[in-house]
Parts: structure tokens; sequence; C-alpha cells
């Protein structure tokens, strides 16, 4: 968190590096998760000795938003993402492709999607409901919803909703096929939902549904159907958005927002595109926000590259 | 983080909403289509072949219960330039749900849910695209297009798209237990009340990637995929698509639809034992299957059939069978069960949905699904192994499926009269 805060603070993209990929000169424009000042504890588990940065980003992510609240109880796990787990993936086909015949069972169980999640569940001893879900970036908003329906069911005590995307140049080299100045990055963020007010640092107070981009409804049309599903805002108000400084991408999110007068967030324009993380950074970075009572509430607006406008609303809790 | 918007906060029982299946549709090898597949499941067909899409020729297992794709799709709202685009995970699914949603009778909505379960999509356009760049990166022809089918919520968009309604699009990847999950989870929404109809179903096809993967776990049979045979020795793949028609009771009433059958029940668990390994005792099994029957009130002695994962590999089949065993307790040796994977092979994330229309299929013909292939049952399994056609009054069927990850997951499907 800490981190995040300072970036988001001064307000200046983090620097850029180079990533080299197959047959180009010119290298891909990347932001990475820096190497860690120390290794952490958690690699040392025997399900995450040989598991990728997925895995990785993910429990470091959750085991932050758990805190220092333990495992008590049931504790729900909501994974999301877009791309998986490319890097093994492309390495174990790069496999397949030399001879089929030694291609690395080391490697193939750790493509599959719910990898992460299942080895955040075995880390946390955890056999509470889990589920993983693919989309773009608003998936991490479904994830939200998805918790609140478990909660309210009482499937779960708490559930952990994580967003990962992980490096791998594949991803990079597809995004510049769509929005050229668009910079890739990846890592993880996470928020752990319950239905207790003890030591809570903001309430969940709303998501709208998902709107899907399709033939009959383009982005702009979502977006706005997106925000008009939120109250009405008052002054005072956050508004995080997922917009990347990128205008042709962005058109249609700030068309929704464009009389928005408030504070305005976009931490997407400093850590890069991450997708599902974009998203959950978006909203750790609204519920700090609200926490330190910097405003009463703060909204959430994603408006995905690919799939879907959803937006999420966090007011101050109220125990 | 405190918890405050509905959804309903933990529905009473009276309030529920009962949660019936209107429209099913259905590709495997056996066929396209649920008249088809009826017919062919209840003889006990098996439908593998040498595999042609790609070159096995440096794997163990050679064959699969590959499908020859319908050269035309049915006729959508889909120009041909976004036909053009559909790969084959695509198409199977499109196959399916034409069929589904013909038979529900469905009008296209502003708010119609699709749930989706799958464990790859459109890995072939993955596996397309890093061809390219890695061999002729220059190129650019054709990869945006690779890079759009790639991602798995593509599939979803292009059935609302087809079908000409909107909503959300939800899709699960839980390895092996997708399709369940995804059905499941149409199940409480709609019982729930949070959603009067959902799509919902689950889809994957046969791509190089992921036979050589299973290949290279030694997890694929070089022989044949006998599930619960003493001497099984692993899996074969297929691939293939379910749909259904999801609504609450009270919405089809309104509209007069007809029922093909209920869903009642679904539990879940997760397996922290391994990564792609079950714990031999099968502890997150018998949790889904016990939260299944807890959340359709009905008991083991009420299910008169379970159509199992059963994948044929030593692994699973021991666990499963330990499982079965546990939860039924002394209704073990009176159980039905079998593995109709032994006809159409393991379809992954499409599993769950294929298997889930597979008991609707038996509780409306009153068959029970017969496993093609078995010599001798191994002997853990003290239940009664479907071996041959048979007909047979049933009323409640569970279905098992249980996934990498340790994704544990049920469904209980109920008659509908």
């Amino acid at each position: 968190m800490d981190p995040l805060r300072a970036a988001l603070e001064r307000n200046q993209p983090i620097s850029v590096k180079d990533l080299a990929r197959p047959g180009w000169e010119k290298p891909l424009r990347i932001r990475s998760v820096p190497a860690p000042l120390e290794r952490s504890a958690f690699l040392s588990h025997p399900r995450l000795r040989r598991a990728g940065d997925m895995a990785h980003h993910t429990v470091a992510a959750a085991l932050e938003a758990l805190g220092d609240r333990g495992t008590q109880g049931q504790i729900g796990i909501i994974v999301t993402m877009l791309a998986g787990l490319v890097a093994y993936t492309r390495r174990f086909y790069e496999g397949v492709l030399r001879d089929p015949a030694t291609a690395s069972p080391m490697l193939f169980p750790e493509t599959v999607f719910n990898a992460p999640g299942s080895h955040l569940s075995a880390y946390l001893g955890s056999t509470a409901p889990s589920c993983t879900l693919v989309g773009d970036e608003g998936v991490f908003l479904q994830g939200l919803g998805l918790a609140a329906h478990w909660l309210a069911a009482g499937e779960v005590d708490g559930c952990l909703v994580i967003g990962v995307e992980e490096m791998d140049w594949l991803i990079p080299n597809a995004l510049r096929l769509f929005y050229r100045d668009d910079v890739y990055s990846s890592g993880a963020g996470a928020i752990y939902l319950t239905t207790s007010a003890i030591g809570a640092m903001a309430e969940l107070a709303a998501v709208t549904d998902s709107i899907s981009y399709t033939v009959k409804q383009g982005r702009a049309n979502a977006a706005r159907k997106a925000r008009s599903q939120l109250p009405p805002h008052a002054p005072g108000e956050l508004l995080c958005t997922s917009a990347h400084e990128v205008p042709r991408r962005d058109a249609a999110e700030n068309a929704a927002w464009q009389d928005w007068a408030g504070a305005r967030l976009q931490p997407g324009a400093i850590l890069g595109q991450a997708f599902a993380a974009s998203a959950a950074w978006q909203c750790v970075a609204a519920c700090d926000s609200v926490r330190r009572n910097n405003f009463k509430a703060a909204n959430v607006s994603v408006v995905g590259a690919s799939q879907q406008a959803i937006a999420a609303r966090f007011i101050g809790s109220t125990n | 983080m405190r918890v405050r918007f509905p959804p309903p906060e933990n529905t009473p029982q009276s309030k529920l909403q009962r949660v019936v299946v209107t429209g099913a549709g259905i590709i495997t090898a056996l066929g396209s289509g649920w008249k088809i597949n009826a017919k062919r499941f209840r003889a006990g067909h098996a439908a593998f072949r040498p595999v042609t899409l790609f070159d096995v020729s440096r794997q163990r297992a050679k064959s699969a219960a590959e499908i020859d794709v319908p050269a035309n799709l049915p006729t959508t709202l889909l120009s041909p330039k976004m036909e053009r685009r559909l790969n084959r995970a695509a198409r199977l699914l499109l196959a399916a749900a034409h069929e589904a949603w013909t038979q529900a009778g469905w009008q296209p909505d502003e708010n119609l849910p699709v749930v989706l379960g799958t464990t790859s999509g459109e890995m072939a356009c993955g596996q397309d695209y890093l061809i390219q760049a890695t061999s002729n990166p220059k190129k650019q022809r054709g990869q945006p297009t690779r890079v759009v089918q790639y991602q798995l919520h593509r599939q979803g968009l292009d059935l609302c798209d087809a079908f000409g309604f909107q909503g959300p699009v939800t899709v699960i990847s839980n390895a092996c237990a997708s399709g369940t999950n995804a059905i499941g989870h149409a199940f409480q929404l709609v019982r729930r009340g949070c959603a009067p109809r959902i799509f919902v179903g689950g889809h994957d096809a046969l791509c190089r990637l992921t036979f050589a993967g299973f290949d290279s776990l030694q997890a694929l049979s070089p022989t044949s995929c006998r599930p619960f045979d003493a001497a099984r020795d692993g899996l074969t793949l297929g691939e293939g698509a379910a749909m259904l028609a999801v609504e609450s009771l009270d919405h089809a009433r309104a509209r007069g639809a007809e029922i093909l059958g209920e869903i009642i029940g679904y539990g879940a668990a997760i397996d922290i034992h391994h990564l792609t390994q079950p714990h031999p005792e099968g502890d997150a099994a018998v949790a889904a299957m016990t939260a299944a029957c807890a959340s359709a009130g009905v008991t083991p002695e009420q299910v008169d059939y379970v159509n199992a994962h059963g994948t044929a590999t030593p692994q699973n089949d021991a666990t499963e069978a330990a499982a079965i065993n546990r939860w039924a307790g002394q209704r073990a040796t009176s159980l039905h069960v079998s593995s109709t994977k032994a006809s159409i092979g393991h379809l992954l994330g499409a599993a769950g949905a294929v298997e889930a229309v597979i008991c609707l299929m038996a509780l409306q013909g009153q068959w029970l699904p017969p496993q093609a292939a078995i010599d001798q049952p191994d002997p853990v399994c003290r239940f009664r192994i479907v071996r041959k056609p048979m007909d047979a009054r049933i009323d409640i069927a569970l279905s098992n499926s249980f996934g990498f990850g340790g994704s544990n997951a049920s469904l209980i499907l109920r008659r509908w009269r």
C-alpha cells in the first residue's frame, strides 16, 4: 500500500522499462513489479516454490489485504484475471513445438487459470469456496459482486478478491495491436470483504450491473449505463477511473464522466495497464482515500478494453 | 470492508425460487443435438478415434473424442464477417446454444446474464498467435482477430450478438469443474431471486497444448478410457459444449414454457492436497456431495443415480470411489453410478455442463447411461457400476466434477413431472 499511495501522491507515471521481444529491434515499453528488497517468507511454501509470478503476486496481495486478521472462519477466495498464466503457457507450448514427447510436466499444471487461487487456498489452509473469474478489467468488480453474494448467502465469513496479471512479452505485444500508446504493467491488488465493521477501511455500498459490449451497445453507451446505476454524486466525493491517458481508449469513459467536477484519480495513468490488477488498484486506492477521510465516498469506474463497463461505490465505514 | 448493499441477505427458505431448465443444447463426439446424444448415451456408444486435428505422433496417446464440427453454423444474428472469425470452441458453443435457445423459446432481453465454464476457450487462437509472433513477427495479419478470440469472454459476447440480447457475461475457469461451477452459480442466482433466468453452460475444444499437457503428465490412456476399471490407465480427452436455459419456475410457468427438469442442489469445496492430485480420502469430494444434498434437502438414499467425474485415471477414480462410498454409506451398495466419459472422453470445462444435460436426458427418458467399456470393476467401488443399457425409475441424479487446483463441485437434478 505504501508504494501505491506514494506513487499516486506524486502523480507521476512510474518509469518505463524495455522488454525485448523476438524478431524486433525496438523493445516493448512496460512497467513491471520491482524485485522485493527481501525475499518473502511465503515463497518457501511447498506450493509456491515452483509456482510463477501470478501465484506469487496473488499471495502477496492477499496477505497484505488480510493483514493481521488471521484465517479464522471460512475465507472465500475469488481470483480475477484476463490473460491468464501466459509465461508458463508460452514456455510449455514452446516445448511442445520443439518436441511434445519432452514437454515439461512441471510447467503444464501451472498453466491452468485457477492455479493461483489453488495455491492461495493451500497456503491459507482454506477449503472454503474458491473461484477464478476471467474477463477484461471489469472482472475485478464482478468478483466484488460475487463476494458480496457469497457473504450475503452465508457461504463464507470473509472473502478475498484479487485482481492479478503477470508480465510476459506476449501480452504487451498483443496490446500494441489495439492501443500503441498503452503501457502494459503487471502485479496484483486485493480487497478483503467481511460483514463485520470492526477495523473496516470502508464500506462497499454498490456494484453496478456489468454492461457488456455488444453489436447493439458499444463502449460509450455501456459506460453511460454503468454510471447511471450509481447514486447521484454529492460534493466531497472522489472519482477513480480506469483511464490511462490513451485518448482513443479513454474517450468512452471520459465522455460518460465529463460533467464530474470533483476530485479525480487515474491510477492507470501512473501504474500502467494491468487489466484486472488495474481495477483492483483503483478499488484499493478508492478505499484508502475514503479511509483516510479525504473523501466521503469514492466511485470507481471501469470501462474495460474488450468486454464491459461496470462501476462500484465505496463509502466511509459507519462502525 | 463491510458489505452492506443487497443482494438479499440469507433469503429465507420459503422465499427461495425453484429453478428449472426449459432448454438444453449439446454437442459431443456422439453427435450434435439432444436426440442423437440421448440415443447414443443410452446405448453406451463410444466416440473415440485417432486424433486428426494436430500431430500426435510423438505423444503416448493417439486418440480422442474428436468432433466433426458442422461446416454450417446455425442461423443466428451474427454477420458473415463475425461468423468467419469464430474458431472451433466458439462454433461448438454456438451449436449447443442455438439448440437450447430455440427449445426454450426465449426472446431477447436487455438483462439476460450469461455464465460460461471453460478451461481454455479458444486456446488454439493463442497457439497460432504465438507461432506467428515468433516465426514471422513483423506479419500482423490475423493477429488482432486471434487476440480477440483468445479472450475467454469473447464467446459469451458472441452469444449475446448471436441471439440479440444484452446482459452480463461471467466466465468461470476452475479447471474441470468449470461447467458444474457455472451451472451452480446460475442456480444460486436464480434461486435467490437475483435473476429470473440465466443462459449457462460450458465448452472446450481439443487443442494441441492441452493434449500435450495431459500427455506430459502421463494422464492420458495409451489404450482405452475405462473409468473405475481395475486396470484403468488414464483418461481420454474429448471436446464439446452444452448450454442450458435456466429460469425460475414462476417465470417458466408465467410464459407457459415446457420444463425439461429441475436443478435442486449444488455444492462446492476445495481440495488443498495438491495442484493436480486429489486427496486419497476424497474429503473435498465428500464435502461437495454433502453440501449439494443439503442444499437440495435430500439424503444419499434419495439419489437414484450418480454421474461420476470418473476420468479413468488411477488417482481420480480411487478417490472418487472412496468419496462416494463414504458419502452414500449403506446406500452405496445399491447406488447406480456410471461415468459417461467412457463414451465421450473428458471435456474439461464442458464436462460438467454436458454431464448435467446427460442427467436431464436420463431423468426424462427414465434410463441409466451405461459405461461403454469396463472389464473388471475396481474392488474399491462398493456401488453398482452401470455396465449395460438399462431402463430405470430415477427421480434424482447427482453429477460430480473435480478439477485441477482442487475444485470439487456437485450438482443435483430432479425429474420434472
